[in-house]
């Protein structure tokens, strides 16, 4: 691997569940790249298949087709003896505080986990390891033989970030790290976590539901619908000129503190389709205020345009500031 | 006139093996026909158990409530509770964060709105009643009324099983809604699409609303009113536009500035509050704020020893419990809350 | 949010990250911690928890009792009966010497063969119960975990094992057993008859255990510390050792406790319709049989044999019941 590689590369990645009633594609066909320090925030709303890449990318599932490659190496099918040495370096960060830590676990043991599963044992020791890692995350080291039920939700979760951090990864993907706390919590989580990017100089992987956050994190965005994504690119490309209908519907619809009542808001009409029947063509196009025949004929890829870092998979894409639709789009 | 609810002094506490949570300590708002009154905070807070004492649905043995709940003339607290059952569904109703788990799986929808509607009109004819429940459902927005009628619960995606939920609470056209986190487990197109429902529905029906959120954004959206409460306590209360533009409380500023939003500038921290909060079997001494507070030593310690009343701020009508001098609190307010940009 | 009202709040809220000082030292108590303080504060656990521990130092102590009291599980007290053979005296021959009387007929002493009998019987029921435990969990635990066709076959099994009848199988197998192993002639060692009891009670007590740690396993499964271990390379050893097991020693602990009475009744049936222990072995079984011949005459027979197995059984199953309140606090109240 030379400088200028990605950290983590994907292809084409698919995975597909088989359900009574035919086959779920959850993630179908997904293309990007993370490099190494940087932070990609994977976004969409539920269903649209962004958790399950998440674990495909750490491989809690196995891809149904496609490539990843982490640090040069293939790592789509790669079996248990195959990622050990990569475990380490590749760490993932959960959104429930309760469930993501073992009851029955200290959380000196907890954080420690993935030394211990690995066989590392770090210089000075695993017990001064684990409270440096505390320390580090905002814990009171003093607290390392306490147990997850008595600390608070926004505590626990800096525990899950602590144990994410305990092998010294170079990627951490964060599964919505920060939707399961308190308004005035998420905010300590968020600052902590940009903290860490800085300082530790870690690429992210943010997978969340709430754009306002992923914009507060991610020097890049994804955009994902039903397994697919519209739209990627640099933060401020997509939150200040998003050319995907659906990107600017998302945008429109964040609620907003600064802004009192509802006017002038764009309004999505209907539900996500199921991903056992996706619509033919685009797959937006059933929501879609400016949906076309062509639309329902030709999947529309994700192509670049003028030149720069941002690409749309929209037969015809937007541009300009939001708002323009205004009152153009059924409620 | 008078409000339609009005709630005075409410008290609830829960005695458990560690000692009692006072899980509502003295809240007192009203809410006319036609109007929305947002109850912001966070867990723990009591805004969850405030909505359930408004039903009367504590369990009088693990709950003791006290205090004045005034609906639509009718005093709530220590009434019987067949006369509460009474006024529950007819005069006013609930919608939970979760449809899934209110409504019954194994009975077609249709049903189910039906069921809430005989309850109160017993003597409505079969043809009659579905005719109503249909329109109910077309009203709320589902598609194809008709034919959804006869559908389950697990036929219905999110959004609509709480358009459902919706369209049984309102199908016997109650004066008064509570809506408990109504579009939490919602994806923000749906929820959108959610609040706009409601409001559609309350200029329709002249509803008052009870709205209970931890998201500041979707109060900011809908309610007329807003109360802001914290350990079980009112901290600031007043309109809309009085709380969430020209906030008076240091934990309504921390509030506020802590909400990540799509227009501040991304490079810098979020104003994060420190700490989190508190035990309500073990809440601070005096402000309940004020191991939190910023601002807590410069009000000459009171913060530590005595519990700020509610108290006139600011604009007509708006209310704030807290000890900062009022010179302070305007300078603070200038220089750490409008200058990072919060209230605009 | 949800409805709890003391959601949130419940948790002990320690000091924050360090930073709130003052809150006085708190002393971690792990969850073991504070299901032995609910245990402790419970009267009903009290209560039963000393009865058990009685039984169980009696049955430990049962030679030391024997020295003390004097008189051995087999000595015969002809003398003290009738011409009937029926015991001398009121209540079925209650004396200072014989604290509960005598068998009619033989004329052994009945307190010190309930001693022993208590012996046999915990000795039975709680190899069985451990025994039962550890195929279970470790049948159910790999179903649970790895699913597939291992889950299948241990299915598969648990539904055979249920399918068969328990007593029809008990009445046929002990007696072919024991003809396999000893002629017709031969004298069965007692130990042979302990043995062949243990091993039908795990052969069909197991399964329950199988299901109830399969479906915890798999409901464990799905959550995330356990994504959280596999995520970071954790091997079968570790994920059913170090985080899964941990996590279900509770409900393994319960079923246990009430696996123990419902052995030792079991125990009790069998030796009752004869397929169980052999005569020379104490047991309460064997004495509620014998007794019943004299359910009119020598009431006192039946009765302290009874009463005994009673108390125990009910002793166990209080215990049971409170244990599992107190490990799982939600459950009641």
């Amino acid at each position: 691997m030379t400088a200028g590689d990605p950290l983590l590369r994907v292809r084409g990645l698919t995975k597909h569940f088989r359900v009574r009633g035919g086959l779920v594609r959850a993630v179908d066909g997904l293309d990007f790249e993370v490099r190494a320090g940087e932070t990609l925030g994977l976004v969409g709303e539920s269903g649209c298949g962004k958790t399950t890449t998440g674990r495909l990318l750490v491989r809690l599932l196995e891809p149904t087709g496609g490539r990843i490659e982490f640090a040069g190496q293939d790592i789509t099918h790669a079996g248990r003896r195959a990622l050990r040495p990569l475990r380490s370096q590749l760490q993932i960060i959960f959104q429930d505080p309760y469930a993501s830590l073992n009851p029955r676990h200290t959380v000196g043991r907890i954080i420690a986990m993935p030394l211990q599963v690995n066989g590392i044992t770090p210089p000075g020791g695993t017990r001064a390891r684990v409270r440096e890692l505390m320390e580090l995350v905002g814990l009171n080291p003093e607290h390392y033989d306490r147990y997850p039920h008595e600390f608070s939700g926004g505590q626990r979760q800096r525990v899950g970030i602590a144990r994410a951090l305990a092998p010294g990864p170079r990627l951490v993907v964060a599964d919505e790290p920060v939707s399961a706390l308190d308004v005035s919590i998420q905010a300590q989580v968020v600052n902590l976590l940009r903290r860490l990017q800085r300082e530790l100089g870690l690429a992210f992987v943010l997978i969340a539901h709430d754009l306002a956050v992923v914009r507060h994190f991610c020097q890049r965005v994804a955009v994902m619908y039903l397994g697919r994504i519209v739209e990627i690119g640099d933060r401020d490309d997509i939150y200040r000129r998003p050319q995907h209908p659906y990107t600017r519907a998302l945008l429109a619809a964040v609620p907003d503190v600064t802004r009192l009542g509802s006017a002038g808001r764009i309004r999505l009409a209907g539900d996500l389709p199921t991903p056992l029947d996706p619509p033919s063509g685009c797959r937006f196009r059933t929501r879609c205020p400016n949906a076309r025949q062509r639309c329902a004929e030709q999947e529309p890829a994700l192509l670049r345009r003028d030149g720069g870092n941002q690409a749309t998979a929209c037969h015809f894409p937007q541009s300009g500031p939001l708002g323009v639709e205004r009152g153009g789009v059924p409620a | 006139m008078d409000p339609y609810l009005r709630v005075d002094d409410l008290r609830v506490s829960f005695g458990t093996a560690d000692g009692t949570v006072r899980a509502v300590d003295g809240v007192s708002f009203a809410v006319p026909r036609g109007r929305t009154l947002g109850v912001v905070g966070e867990s723990g807070s009591g805004k969850s158990v405030t909505s359930l004492a408004l039903l009367g649905l504590h369990d009088p043995r693990r709950a003791t409530v006290t205090g004045q709940i005034t609906v639509g003339g009718h005093q709530l607290v220590g009434r019987p509770e067949t006369e509460v059952r009474r006024l529950r569904g007819q005069e006013m109703a609930l919608i939970f964060q979760d449809p899934l788990s209110a409504l019954h799986p194994y009975y077609p929808v249709g049903r189910q709105v039906t069921e809430a509607y005989r309850v109160h009109h017993p003597r409505a004819g079969r043809a009659q009643t579905r005719r109503h429940v249909v329109e109910m459902l077309g009203r709320v927005g589902i598609p194809q009324p008709q034919r959804r009628y006869d559908q389950y619960p697990h036929e219905f995606s999110g959004g609509m099983r709480q358009r459902a939920m919706i369209a049984m609470a309102l199908v016997n056209g109650p004066a008064l809604l509570i809506a408990d986190e109504p579009a939490t487990a919602l994806d923000v197109t749906v929820q959108a699409q959610i609040l706009d429902l409601l409001a559609d529905l309350q200029a329709e029906f002249d509803t008052a609303i009870v709205l209970i959120s931890h998201d500041l954004g979707v109060v900011a959206q809908v309610a007329d009113d807003v109360l802001v409460m914290y350990a079980g306590r009112a901290v600031e209360q007043g309109s809309a536009e009085q709380v969430l533009r020209r906030p008076q409380h240091p934990y309504t500023w921390g509030l506020l500035s802590s909400v990540p939003s799509l227009h501040g500038d991304a490079a810098v921290d979020l104003a994060a509050i420190p700490g989190h909060p508190p035990s309500l079997i073990d809440v601070p001494a005096g402000c309940a704020f004020h191991p939190r507070c910023r601002y807590a030593e410069h009000a000459g310690g009171r913060c530590r020893t005595q519990r700020p009343e509610l108290t006139p701020g600011g604009t007509p009508g708006h209310r704030m419990a807290c000890h900062l001098p009022a010179v302070e609190r305007a300078r603070r307010y200038a220089e750490d809350v409008v200058r990072v940009g919060v209230a605009r | 949010m949800s409805l709890s009202p003391v959601d949130g709040a419940a948790p002990a809220e320690i000091g924050a990250s360090g930073s709130a000082g003052g809150a006085g030292p708190v002393v971690g108590r792990s969850p073991g911690q504070l299901t032995w303080m609910r245990l402790r504060r419970d009267r009903t656990a009290q209560v039963s928890g000393a009865m058990l521990v009685l039984f169980v130092l009696v049955a430990l102590a049962a030679p030391l009792i024997e020295l003390a009291y004097g008189i051995g599980p087999r000595d015969q007290f002809q003398g003290k009966l009738d011409g009937a053979g029926m015991p001398l005296g009121y209540a079925g021959g209650v004396s200072g010497e014989h604290f509960f009387g005598l068998e009619p007929g033989l004329g052994r002493d009945i307190f010190i063969r309930l001693v022993y009998g208590l012996r046999t019987s915990l000795f039975i029921a709680g190899t069985a119960a451990v025994l039962t435990a550890a195929i279970g969990v470790v049948l159910g635990a790999l179903a649970g975990y790895l699913g597939g066709w291992l889950d299948a076959v241990v299915n598969w099994l648990t539904d055979l094992t249920l399918a068969m009848p328990f007593l029809v199988i008990a009445l046929a197998l002990t007696p072919t057993l024991t003809l396999r192993f000893y002629g017709q002639r031969d004298a069965v060692p007692p130990a042979f008859g302990v043995g062949v009891l243990i091993a039908i009670f795990a052969g069909f007590g197991w399964t329950s255990t199988a299901r109830l740690v399969r479906g915890q396993v798999i409901a464990l499964r799905e959550r995330e510390f356990v994504a959280a271990a596999r995520a970071s390379g954790a091997g079968l050893g570790h994920m059913l050792f170090r985080q899964l097991l941990p996590n279900i020693w509770a409900p393994i602990l319960v079923s246990f406790s009430l696996a123990v009475p419902q052995f030792v009744t079991g125990e009790a049936a069998l030796s009752f319709i004869g397929v169980g222990l052999t005569e020379d072995t104490p047991s309460f079984g064997r004495m509620i049989y014998q007794s019943l011949d004299y359910l009119q005459t020598d009431p006192a027979f039946v009765f302290f044999p009874g009463a005994t197995i009673f108390a125990l059984v009910f002793a166990f199953n209080l215990f049971g019941d409170a244990l599992r309140d107190a490990l799982d606090p939600k459950s009641s109240r």
